[in-house]
């Protein structure tokens, strides 16, 4: 079977060419040529930020082992770990949400399907900023659940400038991405396949454990990841629910900005960038396909 | 692989089924299936064969509890009413077109699903798979990926997986339309003997009429939802009810002849005949007409067309007026186009449709 798929010419390429001898002529150089602006852009706007990034945490007077210094710092240390925490926590809610409703989604029509979707995705345009401000508006001093807690006469209940309205905001944010990706794999899952395992027995339950979780898993693994990387970075909504809120991008911001401690946000800049980066390179691995890093 | 199976303690039981009424509409009015009563003996293997469309699979779906029939309509497995039951409580083995195996699963765990989720302890259930493997002729493939295997070998997984959880009836949709010319034979095969010696109720649809002859004790023709006819693979070749059975089961001539008064008139000649009278649309299997001389012949024509096929010589004849004629020659003869031939018809052999 896999003979024929050797057998047969590769379409883009015309079988009659002679074969290209290996070394620094014909394809390789062509190929070098092509990939040279490539190189340019990678090295002008991504390597040499890097290099410099990495130079200036190791430029204050701790010198290289700041890296190490920047995470004795208790606050800081506090900081990485309620960050990861918190990235943690949206991913797993972000997943258990999406799927489920992704899944719906996919196996019923119903009247306002397809706005349903619509207004499912809509976060996805919204800056982190605007999240904010919604966060605010549904838990903050004026919001919507403060007011009908207080109207139940259980005392107002505001949450929108914590961790907690932080977490929220994070959660909407990610469900459109996660769901559409989803309902992405969910619709290429092969219906004989729940068919054959009840045919066998299989209750609903099980179906869901032993075919569609498996079938789903390397997209919910990449999404997964997605959704962590940009819970990790993610600076504009807790910018605007508070200053307070003690995320990594946020002591980054205020060593930066506030502190004038440049050498500490970078070295936290590096650190926050290896541990997403990490993340993504597990998830990769796991899943055996690519995940692009997010933007 | 016949004496596998006697030797072997394996046999299941041979539960009749019913189907009563069994219509289906689908949402949106689509009429899939008009309302069908059939019994399906115990045992037997009964082919629905019709072409794409015709309601087949939304039949065998019907038995197997993946679509429900119309409200009117009831489906019993021996004297229990299934109706209400989900497929997963009816007990039934399925086999799909596409395989329909688990790819995160190897032959074997694939294999003891169901044993799995009916809870049969590890031991038992490890012995059973390999039983089954072994009657599969699987057993080095048990610790393979499913796309380590061929496509022979993958059906060969799934009926294996169907079978190990002994299903009151088993239920195959097309299982051999997706192979190669030749693995659809050895498998065809296969399936045969491994459905004898079981004694499983089975039902088996296909759209391929040599497929249906070689396995059905019974066939069941389809045409646009409707039973078109039920009968052994002989009645159906050599008694079908109407037009479309006989065209649609290996190769049919059509001629016209006019009868009247006991006698039957084709081409030059006149025949005995006990038909109908009048106008009349003769239908006669290629094998029923003989090539004869030009004294003792009925019909003379050109022949447009011969195909050797090794055992016999295929001729398509073109008589003086009306349709071409296939008509089957020894293989040896050196007939060939544009020659001049006489056909002589059995009227015996004849049906005709009025
Ligand atoms: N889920 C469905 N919804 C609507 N129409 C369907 C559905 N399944 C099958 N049909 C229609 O019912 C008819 C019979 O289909 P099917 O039983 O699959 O035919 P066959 O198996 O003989 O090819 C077809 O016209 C098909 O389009
Ligand atoms: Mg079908």
């Amino acid at each position: 079977m896999s003979a024929c798929v050797q057998d047969a010419p590769l379409p883009h390429r015309p079988a009659a060419r002679p074969p290209v001898r290996p070394g620094w002529t014909g394809e390789p150089l062509r190929l070098a040529a092509l990939l040279a602006p490539a190189a340019a852009v990678f090295a002008a706007f991504f390597l040499l930020p890097l290099v410099r990034l990495i130079l200036i945490g190791a430029g204050g007077t701790a010198g290289w082992s700041a890296y190490l210094t920047t995470l004795a710092d208790s606050g800081h240390l506090d900081s990485l770990i309620s960050t990861l925490a918190l990235s943690a926590g949206v991913t797993l809610v972000t997943l258990a949400v999406s799927t489920v409703a992704g899944l719906f989604l996919v196996r019923n029509r119903f009247p306002g399907h397809a706005l349903l979707v619509a207004l499912l995705t809509f976060p996805l345009a919204f800056p982190g900023v605007v999240i904010g401000f919604m966060v605010i508006m549904l838990a903050g001093r004026q919001g919507l659940i403060g007011t009908i807690t207080q109207a139940l006469g259980a005392g107002k209940l505001v949450f929108a400038y914590s961790m907690a309205g932080l977490f929220l905001g994070y959660v909407y944010f990610s469900i459109p991405r996660v769901i559409l990706t989803v309902m992405a794999a969910a619709e290429k899952l092969d219906p004989r396949l729940e068919e054959a395992a009840r045919s066998l027995g299989a209750s609903s339950w099980r179906v869901v454990a032993d075919v569609i979780l498996p079938a789903l898993k390397p997209a919910l693994i990449s999404a997964g990841a997605l959704c962590f990387a940009t819970s990790m970075g993610a600076f504009g909504t807790a910018f605007t629910l508070a200053t307070r809120i003690n995320v990594l991008p946020m002591t980054i911001y205020t060593e930066f900005t506030l502190q004038a401690n440049i050498a500490a946000a970078a070295a936290l800049s590096v650190l926050l960038g290896l541990i997403t980066w990490a993340a993504l390179a597990v998830a990769r691995s796991v899943a055996g396909t690519s995940v692009a890093a997010a933007g | 692989m016949p004496d596998s199976v006697m030797q072997n303690s394996f046999h299941l039981d041979a539960v009749p089924i019913r189907l009563e009424r069994c219509g289906k509409t689908f949402a949106g009015g689509a009429r899939a299936l008009e309302p069908l009563d059939l019994t399906i003996r115990g045992g037997e293997t009964i082919v629905f064969l019709g072409p794409s469309g015709c309601g087949k699979t939304t039949t065998l779906r019907i038995i197997a509890g993946l679509e429900s029939p119309d409200p009117d309509g009831r489906v019993l497995f021996g004297e229990e009413d299934v109706t209400a039951l989900p497929i997963e409580r009816r007990n039934v083995g399925m086999v799909f077109q596409s395989y329909a195996l688990f790819p995160n699963m190897t032959v074997a765990e694939n294999v003891a699903y169901g044993l799995k989720v009916r809870k049969i302890a590890r031991a038992d259930r490890g012995r059973r798979v390999e039983e089954m493997l072994d009657l599969m002729h699987l057993g080095e493939f048990a610790g393979r990926r499913i796309d380590q295997l061929s496509g022979g070998q993958r059906q060969r997984v799934a009926l294996a997986r169907a079978l190990v959880v002994r299903p009151r009836v088993l239920l195959l949709d097309e299982p051999l339309t997706a192979l190669d010319a030749k693995l659809r034979d050895s498998l065809r095969l296969e399936i045969d003997r491994l459905l004898r010696g079981l004694g499983i109720t089975a039902v088996y649809v296909t759209h391929d009429q040599g497929e249906a002859m070689a396995l059905g004790d019974r066939i069941v023709v389809m045409a646009k939802g409707r039973v078109a006819q039920v009968g052994t693979p002989r009645e159906i070749y050599y008694q079908p009810a109407d037009g479309f059975v006989a065209d649609f089961i290996g190769t049919m001539n059509r001629l016209g002849g006019l009868s009247r008064g006991g006698t039957l008139s084709i081409g030059s000649a006149t025949l005995p005949w006990s038909g109908p009278e009048g106008a009349v649309e003769l239908l006669v299997r290629p094998e029923d007409l003989a090539l004869a001389g030009e004294a003792d012949g009925h019909l003379g024509g050109t022949v447009a067309a011969a195909v050797f096929l090794g055992d016999r010589t295929r001729l398509v004849v073109e008589p003086a007026d009306g349709p071409a004629l296939t008509v089957d020659a020894a293989g040896r003869s050196e007939l060939g186009r544009g020659d001049r031939v006489w056909l002589r018809v059995d009227p015996a052999r004849v049906l005709a449709v009025p």
